[in-house]
């Protein structure tokens, strides 16, 4: 198994060279934009780094048909348009927020939402003081009630 | 014939931990004490017996045995003694033996320290704790023989990766492995404590110190594996939102999560069911992440070979252990018996904000992971999860969360006074919002990243929160000076400890504020001779010359630089060629300083002459270390307190030190 | 209702087991094409040196007639595994092969030609930076593509051509296409 791994990382990885400097733009703020797109795809042979990042040759390779394009005129979006087109989403670093992704992205403010529902639950079981959100004050009999139940417990 | 003893030990703990899993079980169910007792010299017994097998592979290791099959193609004689030593825990076999030998030692400092434990409680958890050592010596025996013998032994190894010939990564798994193997200890606790179905302030007082243990030594072991990727990886990155890096992060949460609920547990017997089940979360995060790792289900720079087989055991396993426990606790949590009242406006309400933001938090980070993996199973396509997906998501979350940190410590327990806590923090927030605007002005307004001015106000405010608190706790300003001091010499041990991380948190997020927003980058093809600036560090590349390793080749730039015509470093990066196996590293050269790192690294010679150099710097990168220690010194201080001494869970505090004060 | 709540951990855990369990049967290394019918990319690629005028490879040769296309360079290891099969796979004449000489000096692409065989109708030289290659979505070396009459991408092959893929999976396709 071992070996097929390593027989895999053979194939997928072609010699690897340091990036050249003289990939980049000359026109500085086309060069940023070039990068910060570049920062979003991933390099497909390394699995887990942007083209950016990468040293391999494919990733070079787009490095370069990135920058090559976006001189031409087209613009960020457009270039990772035309990337997309030939790889799939796949090589989205921040996947798209589409149907498939929905659980990606909601998901968090899903569990958030359980959290604090979670919390409030918590509370209104517990009916220690009147929930989370400010309502009604005590009044003086409950005020009373709370501190010998609050007393008990201490001891 | 040392390798046989090492695989023979390996059997005969698994007998042993077969015993301890089961008998101590039974006998604190009968009420048993014989039997219950028994956990006592199995522990013990499990711990030489492992260790045997453990000392067994390190001999073979350090003596270079290339008929022991895991040290062939693991190791060679050229290797510097260091990294014979980290080359047993280097490889997938190799380190789960130090998983399970780690196990072992925790396992027998119950029996070392647990003498005041309840013996039905401490005989349980112990049998758990073998439990989970029956699992991974089953899984180590059948799928991954660390001792398998090699016919005929080559005459040399095929060497450690180079990447992993480092010192920071060679104690970055053992440290790591304490803090994920450390989270059993709670698990173990909570298991035994659902099947007693009782929870008291004794148990969290027993269990907080082991999570403060595990907690340290994890973040030890993160901070590590960051520091080493941000000098070796030669781009000064240092988190990669990378499917281990996760693997790791997530327990870290959890864990984070659990020391803050097992003080409400401790002091107002609340929260009792919900720490319990961060207590099997945090560790069963641990046993995901060892899941992730070695079974090749998730794609990551840092997997190690993948093998389907073992894949399918620990899946077994994490089904046993993890989906076991939870079964377990949805039968008996609901009869655990609701503790301590609380107004959600006080600090167990602020502990519990935390909480719910800290699994929220390991909640994002897990389904992040995993996505891929879902939306791959459901035939929905290959898709990629990366930082900018963490970035946007996580981060944020962790804005409510530090806001929260500054209140959380000034309300009191039961019923806070959340006016009278922002009335005292108003010193802090006004500076902070200071900050935040001449940050914004400072960097050019929108030339920087907008979320700049946030991370440093938040910095700030939480600095000043913790200084508030601890200025509250000594009355500073409001009695004479000198009674302050008194009262600050007489703090807690623990509540130094809160200060000192909260801080440390504080000067982390300055540090990796600044370093994510105003890096300064240049790439560029630099001849010998020629001088590039960057940040106002003049970088003049003098020589680039071959030398020679212990078992490596590399080409060695040697830069001048100079700051405002002064002098200021000579800096010399590496480029290393490894023979065996033949690959490539950088070595950065870093000078650090106050303000930022500057970084030099050096390439390959460009078609025009010279060379490719990439030139940094990384403001504020020491920050983030420092800000790290005083975490984990925090951590530490917290746990020499006297209330958190290990082995005395049910003692009360009563001894007073003989030059302090009466209050 | 409470009771259900303490059962969530436990669910939540379960759904991510069988993820799991799907998981090691999956490969999340194998990214699958996304170019599959749709016409093969527009390309005008020169010939290797050596192999004669009008051997380069366009978009309008691989119209007409199921075709193969095999992204090979001289640099590639597993390519040496998978290239005698090729050879083989020609002699039976069942379906034209045309190379893509992909990232590669092109006089070292010939000359490995020379010594492991050729076995294909036309070959095409991309060199770096790929601009072909990216547009075939090609994520390493070999790759082979079926293509149909039409002139569609059919089908994609990551990795070496072996006797068991051919006979399995990429025989099956081109005779259904051939149909």
């Amino acid at each position: 198994m071992k070996r097929l791994v390593l027989g895999l990382a053979l194939i997928l990885v072609p010699p690897a060279y340091a990036a050249d400097p003289s990939e980049m733009l000359k026109d500085p703020v086309l060069e940023k934009q070039a990068e910060a797109l570049g920062k979003e795809l991933r390099c497909l042979v390394c699995q887990n780094e942007s083209i950016e990042d990468s040293n391999a040759d494919l990733a070079r390779d787009l490095r370069i048909i990135v920058r090559e394009r976006m001189a031409k005129g087209e613009s960020p979006e457009q270039v990772k348009q035309y990337v997309v087109d030939r790889y799939g989403d796949y090589v989205l670093l921040n996947p798209p927020f589409k149907g498939t992704t929905l659980v990606l992205w909601l998901g968090p403010f899903a569990l958030l939402l359980l959290g604090v529902a979670a919390a409030f639950a918590f509370f209104r079981r517990r009916g220690a003081s009147g929930g989370p959100v400010p309502a009604a004050p005590l009044s003086a009999e409950e005020k009373r009630r709370l501190e010998t139940l609050l007393k008990d417990k201490d001891q | 014939m040392i390798a046989e003893i090492g695989h023979f030990a390996l059997i005969l703990a698994l007998a042993v931990a077969l015993v301890q899993a089961t008998i101590p079980l039974i006998g604190a169910s009968r009420g048993n004490a014989t039997w219950m007792a028994l956990s006592g010299p199995t522990s013990t017994a499990q711990v030489l017996l492992i260790g045997i097998s453990f000392a067994a592979l390190m001999h073979a290791y350090v003596t270079s045995d290339f008929s022991v099959m895991n040290v062939a193609q693991n190791s060679h004689t050229d290797k510097p003694m260091l990294y014979k030593v980290a080359g047993v825990w280097g490889n997938h076999e190799g380190s789960l033996l130090l998983w399970i030998t780690i196990l072992a030692l925790f396992g027998f400092a119950v029996t070392l320290f647990g003498r005041n434990l309840p013996p039905g409680l401490k005989s349980r958890a112990l049998a758990v704790q073998a439990m989970i050592t029956v699992g991974f010596l089953l899984f180590i025996l059948l799928t991954s023989n660390p001792f398998a013998r090699l016919e005929p032994p080559p005459i040399n190894g095929s060497g450690l990766n180079p990447l992993l010939q480092d010192p920071g990564l060679a104690f970055h798994p053992p440290l790591l492995y304490l803090g994920y193997v450390g989270f059993s200890m709670a698990f173990s606790f909570a298991i035994a404590a659902l099947i007693e179905g009782r929870v008291d302030a004794a148990w969290a007082r027993w269990v907080r110190p082991w999570t403060l243990a595990a907690w340290v030594f994890l973040t030890c072991g993160i901070a590590l594996g960051s520091w080493w990727a941000y000098y070796e990886l030669g781009w000064g990155g240092w988190w990669y939102w990378d499917p281990v890096e996760n693997a790791s992060f997530m327990p870290w949460l959890a864990g984070t999560a659990l020391l803050h609920s097992a003080v409400v547990v401790e002091k107002r017997d609340a929260l009792k069911s919900w720490t319990i089940l961060l207590a099997i979360t945090a560790f069963g995060l641990s046993l995901l992440g060892t899941f992730l790792v070695r079974s090749g289900v998730i794609t990551s720079v840092h997997a190690f070979a993948t093998d389907p087989a073992r894949g399918v055991f620990i899946l077994g396993l994490l089904v046993v252990a993890i989906g076991g426990s939870f079964l377990l606790y949805a039968l008996r949590a609901p009869t655990l018996k609701t503790g301590g009242l609380f107004a959600p406006l006080s600090r167990e309400g602020a502990l519990l904000l935390n909480n719910v933001l800290m699994a929220t938090g390991a909640g994002t980070v897990l389904l992040g992971t995993l996505y891929p993996l879902f939306a791959d199973a459901l035939d929905l396509g290959k898709v990629s999860v990366g930082p900018p997906f963490f970035n946007s998501v996580f981060l944020p979350l962790m804005v409510p969360m530090v806001l929260a940190m500054g209140i959380g410590p000034l309300m009191s327990w039961k019923r806070g006074d959340l006016a009278g806590a922002l009335s005292r923090l108003k010193v802090a927030a006004i500076v902070a919002l200071i900050v935040a605007i001449v940050t914004w002005v400072a960097q050019g307004g929108s030339l920087g990243p907008w979320w700049a001015a946030a991370g440093m106000g938040l910095a700030v405010w939480l600095l000043l929160g913790t200084l508030t608190e601890l200025a509250e706790r000594t009355r500073l300003f409001r009695v004479p000076v000198g009674q302050s001091l008194l009262r600050l010499g007489k703090l807690p041990r623990a509540a130094w400890g809160m200060t000192l991380t909260h801080a440390g948190l504080a000067v982390f997020i300055a540090g990796m504020t600044a370093s994510s927003a105003w890096k300064v980058e240049s790439v560029q093809s630099q001849k010998i001779g020629e001088t590039v600036t960057v940040a106002g560090y003049a970088f003049t590349l003098k020589t680039v010359q071959d030398v020679q390793g212990p078992n490596y080749i590399a080409s060695r730039g040697t830069f001048e630089v100079t700051k405002d015509g002064a002098h200021f470093a000579v800096m010399q990066p590496q480029k290393r060629s490894y023979k065996m196996p033949p690959m490539p590293t950088t070595e950065a050269a870093i000078e650090t300083t106050f303000l930022g790192d500057v970084y030099a690294v050096v390439g390959d010679a460009s078609s025009d002459g010279g060379y490719v150099t990439r030139l940094y710097f990384n403001p504020l990168v020491v920050w983030m270390w420092f800000g790290t220690a005083m975490m984990v010194f925090g951590g530490l201080v917290s746990l020499s307190d006297r209330r958190h001494r290990i082995g005395a869970p049910t003692r009360a505090p009563t001894h007073v030190p003989a030059n302090s004060v009466k209050a | 209702m409470r009771r259900l709540l303490y059962l969530l951990p436990v669910a939540v855990f379960g759904i991510i087991a069988l993820f799991f369990l799907r998981g090691l049967t999956l490969n999340p290394r194998e990214i699958p094409s996304v170019l599959i019918n749709r016409p093969v990319p527009e390309m005008n690629l020169a010939p290797l040196p050596g192999r004669g005028e009008n051997t380069g490879l366009a978009t309008a040769d691989l119209k007409g007639r199921v075709s193969l296309v095999n992204i090979y360079g001289s640099w590639c290891i597993a390519c040496v595994q998978e290239h005698p099969y090729l050879v083989q796979i020609k002699k039976q004449g069942i379906v034209p092969i045309h190379g893509i000489d992909w990232r590669d000096d092109p006089v070292e692409g010939a000359k490995w030609l020379q010594k492991h065989g050729d076995p294909y109708d036309r070959v095409g030289i991309d060199p770096a930076p790929g601009r072909t290659a990216v547009d075939f979505g090609v994520t390493g070396a070999p790759e082979t593509f079926i293509v149909d009459k039409a002139g569609l991408i059919r089908y994609k092959h990551i990795g070496p051509v072996t006797p068991e893929t051919w006979d399995k999976v990429l025989l099956p396709i081109i005779k259904e296409l051939n149909k």
